[in-house]
């Protein structure tokens, strides 16, 4: 218990017993002994300045978070549908027998813990697996004995690693086998660039005048909803307060997105550029990049990228030279939940709470991060700034289409022959985009991952863009093969496990519509399920808090929309008016059994 | 020509919704002049004798019994309505439903600080209905056309919506028949 005592006492003096600072303070702890001990909740919030109650909250919100005892090694195999229709299943199947334990298990030398996890951002690799920090990808059932053999004898995950990936995958500090698969380069963001020289130009110029040419290029956030960069940035610098922020969020927890990966890996220098300019648009000084827990393999690399930069005066104090501009940024890792991709989430976890979403307004532009004016950005929005910058407004512009300017990062995952990373100029045609991807027999695309829409191939004539199809980047490719309702269905058990539980439509409604759709797919369901579906749908949407709530009931809505005669098909009705999901047998078979009679009305 | 025919059933219910019915005062006459009512425990008819326009259902199912009946009013009436918080979400029955069965039925006949069965005899007379595992919102069982929330309904709910369907006319029901505070 002392040397418990004395590791958190240093621990919490790192962070300056920062109460804001809770994320890194208890997922150190999590380092140090494998878990967040209860006891040591206590101890934390004395140490932090907090209390106990908001302790115990982050680490019981957050999935990478225990206060159970782990392992060493801590295997979370990625459990969404792409990795389970790619075979993740018996990957699964073939762990545990390996094991000898299920998932949520510890072996019984309690070295090793199993579990599941959302999609890790490795959909073009799929089946994949983190072993603590270290990501597996294109995993076989066939592969895993050796696996687990290799980490029996050895607990260091990264001795697993025998062929590294290409570009900065192999660099030493990343040293992983994640593949890049970039497919396209467009012109913006991943052909070759000129480091830098957004920055050096921006510094001749005035902030307003830094923030016109955002508005002039069009620019909208990359990470779904679309706001336009412009106007937030001119609006966070309008706002009342000295301390601004600018953040920067890389919490790409949409299932089948990757396309952050991939920025992070080969543009980092891109995304700290784009900051340092939003930073010196709005007039702010400190800069967070909030990085998910799965890219944590990213980490030491990203922090090698910022110290080279401090050292070329690219970050620090009057940077390039420009007397009174200062900025430096920071890592927050995230701990694995996908509701901190809702930026006013995103700020409540690198406040060190739950990862809840506030009410707007205030929007976070007037009082965000630590009630203080901020920029939350896409890290692919922070690229296509800096381009905009080194290039013009105008060249931008001349891209895309009216509404949508600039070029999208598609990541396409799935029934396809070459998933990855397409970067097209917004208005491309998803038909298009399938052919490249070599994408034949499509029956579904989702389009914007599970919060997006479920499209056939009556919209694939549709253009990418926010007038049309809309997407943050994720793109999943279904063929003829698949079952499309059990897409839906696992996408809702996505938005139930992941529902910060706040408010009762989305915590209760996600859960009311996920029983309703298994209904309807045994063929127990009726017509009026499906409109059931349909209104409970509805009022989520329109009475959710946040974005998560407000987009979970689109697989379900898009697919009635789009796929109706597959549900058609399952409940054709017989006019009796019963209902074929009310077993009576089995609602009186307790009943019988305490009674040790069988029912006289209804027996077989 | 015959007048249309209206059943009515309190099932795991408490008969408040029928009592409010009854508030309906004086208006009954009219009610008698523009409908026959059929199986209700108004008249008490025991079952449905013919083809009913139109079925009441106060209660959900808390028991087989209660299935049954439903199951005679779904076949035996052109349209269903669910009038009253219990038939429409179970209600106050609905309150076991996150307790085991069998728990309920030791603190009711065994274990309860006012019983005394000191045999511990569990009720189990043919006679008496077995429970369902959980009490049942009435459209869980069958199909429901309208639904008439409140507990109970107010007098003019029920009156505004049941000659607005034998008139033929749309049910559209202002806001202060289904607004509750």
């Amino acid at each position: 218990m002392s040397t418990m005592t004395s590791k958190i006492e240093q621990i919490c003096a790192r962070y300056d017993h920062d109460r804001a600072r809770l994320m890194d303070i208890v997922r150190e702890v999590q380092e140090a002994f494998d878990h967040v001990p209860r006891e040591a909740f206590g101890l934390i919030a004395e140490h932090a300045g907090t209390h106990r109650v908001e302790v115990e909250s982050v680490v019981s919100f957050y999935s990478f978070l225990s206060d159970k005892k782990q392992g060493d090694v801590v295997i979370r195999l990625c459990d969404d549908i792409i990795d389970r229709f790619q075979g993740g299943d018996e990957v699964g199947e073939t762990l545990c027998k390996a094991l000898n334990i299920n998932f949520d298990e510890t072996t019984a030398d309690g070295n090793i813990t199993l579990e599941k996890t959302a999609c890790i951002g490795m959909s073009d690799q799929a089946p994949a697996m983190m072993v603590n920090d270290t990501v597996i990808t294109n995993l076989t059932p066939e592969k895993i004995p050796a696996i687990i053999e290799q980490l029996k004898a050895n607990p260091d995950p990264q001795t697993l690693i025998t062929e590294v990936g290409d570009g900065n995958n192999a660099d030493p500090l990343v040293q992983a086998m994640v593949k890049n698969n970039i497919c396209e380069a467009g012109p913006v963001i991943l052909s070759d660039y000129r480091k830098d020289a957004g920055l050096r130009k921006t510094l001749t110029m005035t902030p307003e005048e830094v923030i016109e040419d955002v508005k002039t290029s069009g620019l909208r956030g990359r990470g779904g909803a679309g706001f336009l960069t412009g106007l937030k940035w001119a609006l966070t610098r309008s706002s009342p307060g000295t301390d601004k922020y600018v953040l920067c969020n890389a919490d790409e927890g949409e299932p089948g997105t990757f396309k952050d990966r991939v920025l992070l890996t080969e543009r980092a220098d891109l995304v700290l550029e784009g900051m340092t300019i939003a930073a010196y648009a709005i007039g702010a000084e400190t800069g967070i990049i909030y990085l998910r827990a799965e890219y944590a393999y990213l980490r030491a690399f990203l922090e090698d990228k910022m110290n080279q930069r401090r050292a070329a005066n690219l970050l620090g104090n009057n940077i390039l030279g420009k007397e009174g501009f200062n900025f430096d940024v920071r890592i927050q890792m995230g701990a694995g939940a996908y509701v901190c991709g809702e930026e006013t989430s995103l700020i409540s976890s690198c406040e060190g709470t739950r990862g809840d979403p506030t009410d707007r307004t205030p929007f976070p532009v007037v009082k965000g991060y630590m009630v203080s004016p901020t920029a939350v950005n896409n890290v692919e929005s922070y690229c296509c700034a800096a381009r905009i910058a080194d290039m013009g407004p105008g060249w931008f512009s001349s891209i895309g289409t009216g509404k949508s300017t600039g070029t999208k990062l598609l990541s396409v995952c799935g029934d396809c022959a070459r998933p990855g990373i397409y970067e097209v100029p917004f208005g491309t045609r998803l038909s298009d985009i399938l052919e490249r991807a070599g994408a034949d027999d499509v029956a579904c695309v989702c389009v914007g991952g599970p919060s997006g829409q479920m499209v056939g191939p009556a919209q694939f004539g549709l253009g990418i863009s926010y007038e049309e199809l809309s997407t943050g980047g994720s793109m999943m490719v279904f063929s003829n093969q698949r079952d499309i309702l059990e897409v839906t269905e696992a996408f809702m058990e996505f938005f139930v496990d992941e529902s910060c539980g706040y408010c009762v439509p989305c915590r209760v409604g996600n859960v009311l519509l996920k029983n309703r759709l298994e209904r309807v797919r045994k063929g127990e369901g009726s017509q009026g399920d499906l409109d059931y579906l349909q209104r409970l749908g509805e009022s989520v949407k329109y009475t959710s808090r946040c974005g998560l709530g407000q987009t979970s009931p689109n697989p379900v809505l898009s697919t009635l929309k789009n796929f109706r005669p597959v549900y058609n098909a399952l409940v054709k009705d017989n006019g009796s008016g019963m209902n074929k999901s009310f077993n009576i047998m089995k609602a009186v078979e307790e009943a019988s059994a305490i009674a040790g009679r069988r029912s006289e009305i209804f027996h077989a | 020509m015959s007048k249309p025919r209206v059943a009515s059933t309190s099932l795991a219910g408490c008969f408040g919704c029928h009592m409010s019915l009854l508030d309906i005062d004086d208006r009954i006459l009219q009610l008698i002049e523009l409908v026959d009512f059929d199986r209700s425990p108004i008249d008490d008819i025991k079952h449905i004798s013919q083809r009913c326009a139109i079925g009441l259902i106060e209660g959900g199912c808390c028991n087989e019994e209660n299935v049954h009946v439903l199951h005679e009013f779904r076949k035996n009436c052109d349209i269903l309505i669910s009038f009253g918080d219990c038939a429409t979400m179970g209600g106050i029955p609905a309150m076991r439903n996150n307790i085991p069965l069998e728990e309920c039925i030791n603190e009711a006949y065994r274990d309860g600080p006012t019983v005394y069965n000191p045999q511990g005899i569990t009720p189990q007379d043919p006679e008496i209905p077995l429970l369902l595992d959980k009490v049942y919102p009435a459209h869980e069982v069958v199909k429901i056309d309208y639904f008439l929330p409140g507990c109970p309904p107010s007098a003019d709910t029920l009156w505004a919506a049941l000659t607005a369907l034998l008139t033929n006319q749309p049910v559209e029901l202002p806001y202060e028949l289904l607004k509750y505070d």
